[in-house]
């Protein structure tokens, strides 16, 4: 028997999302004063890193620190939990 | 076995540039539930913020296979999800609901206590920020005394309700309480939890900026400051046998305890306090701790006899 069954010709989306940078947009915008390491004073304790929520503290191959600013909130957590106080909150503009 | 912070892989942990404000508590916690479980893991989020956090379709600002599900039902989608992986002999996928505490205490509490009684192999992790800060600060079972909040605004006249206590009389396999302020410690107890089988709890107490009325940069100080003030004991409950964590061993006796006022201080939302209610909150933190000596006592009878042999030397 030539029995076929036809596929559904219907535009599904599925209502999922994937894990994405950005999904709100660049938050960089946000901040009122920006984090800035002094390589100098850093001791690589990666607590900055540890505590940041935001993710946007990552560490370079011998594990010093660097900000993505594209997304920094401007929060201070780093600057407050850093040990040595090598990060400084510099006000933008 | 502590965590050493140089053995963790240099990649994202969380999706940077998702919709929480500066300063949130619950990203750092999520964060760790990733640095804890990694890939083998899947979220449960009922509302609230964390189902904020995700942002805007197409994309998810959390880095997890999430399912969002209404406020009651949480653990009972737990419970069946797990069920689903067990049937397809997917036994390593953990399955953790990241609720908060009005999705906890409040709404759900049943389908929690369901789960719990039937022993579900899930990880239930209570994120707790004391009030329903998604829907704008109103006061929810676990807000404690003398909080404001906008439904509460002269100060909450009754006491936070004690959910780790809860679910120790569940007798559920694995009972702790962690905050942000200690990572670490907070990592270890998930480690801990997911080697553990049945229904597990852990709460996690998260300062809000927003909520609490304070500065964004001192979210870790503040959940510091709640244990070392003893407002916030941490603990593990591990097959009926309770013992105090160490970042809170110290405070157990009473003159190392930080003031209670400088906790207090630092946050808008107990500006209103008068000598009188801190009175009552000192009060209920030595209610706390003589329920955990208790609890400590009872389960580890041998100890309680050395210490007693101790002392009558």
């Amino acid at each position: 028997m030539g029995y076929k069954i036809e596929e559904p010709q219907t535009l599904f989306i599925a209502p999922v999302s994937k894990p994405a940078p950005g999904s709100v947009g660049k938050t960089g915008t946000w901040r009122n004063e920006k984090p800035v390491i002094n390589e100098e004073k850093c001791v690589k304790c990666l607590l900055c890193w540890l505590y940041c929520p935001e993710d946007t503290i990552l560490r370079r191959e011998d594990d010093m620190v660097y900000i993505v600013y594209d997304y920094c909130k401007g929060c201070g957590i780093c600057a407050k939990v850093c040990p040595v106080d090598a990060i400084e909150m510099v006000p933008e503009r | 076995m502590p965590i050493k912070l140089r053995d963790f892989p240099r990649t994202h942990f969380n999706m940077p540039g998702n919709a929480a404000c500066p300063g949130c508590p619950e990203t750092m916690g999520i964060r760790y539930v990733k640095m804890a479980l990694g890939d083998k893991a899947v979220l449960v989020i009922p509302a609230g913020c964390s189902s904020v956090i995700q942002g805007i379709s197409p994309k998810s600002g959390i880095n997890f296979p999430i399912l969002n599900i209404v406020f009651a039902a949480a653990a009972a989608a737990a419970s069946g999800m797990k069920a689903g992986f067990e049937m397809l002999g997917r036994d390593d996928v953990q399955v953790v609901v990241w609720a908060g505490d009005g999705g906890t205490a409040d709404i759900g509490l049943q389908a929690m206590s369901g789960a719990a009684e039937r022993g579900d192999d899930i990880i239930y992790i209570c994120a707790d920020n004391e009030a329903y800060m998604n829907t704008g600060i109103q006061r929810s079972g676990a807000t404690p005394y003398g909080a404001w909040t906008t439904t509460t605004w002269t100060g909450k006249k009754e006491h936070k309700k004690n959910i780790p206590f809860i679910m120790i009389a569940h007798d559920a396999p694995y009972v702790a309480t962690a905050t942000v302020g200690y990572p670490q410690d907070f990592i270890e107890k998930i480690r801990k939890a997911a080697s553990v089988k049945g229904f597990k709890y852990i709460h996690l107490l998260a300062p809000c900026p927003v909520g609490w009325r304070f500065d964004p940069a001192l979210t870790p100080e503040i959940a510091q400051l709640a244990v070392k003030t003893g407002l916030w004991p941490l603990f593990e409950y591990h097959n009926g046998s309770l013992r105090i964590s160490s970042f809170s061993r110290m405070y157990r006796n009473k003159e190392k305890r930080t003031p209670l006022e400088v906790y207090l201080k630092l946050q808008g939302r107990f500006k209103h306090l008068k000598e009188d209610d801190v009175k009552v909150l000192e009060e209920y933190i030595d209610r706390l701790w003589a329920w955990l000596d208790l609890l400590e006592k009872a389960s580890h009878p041998s100890d309680t006899a050395k210490q007693l042999v101790k002392e009558s030397k």
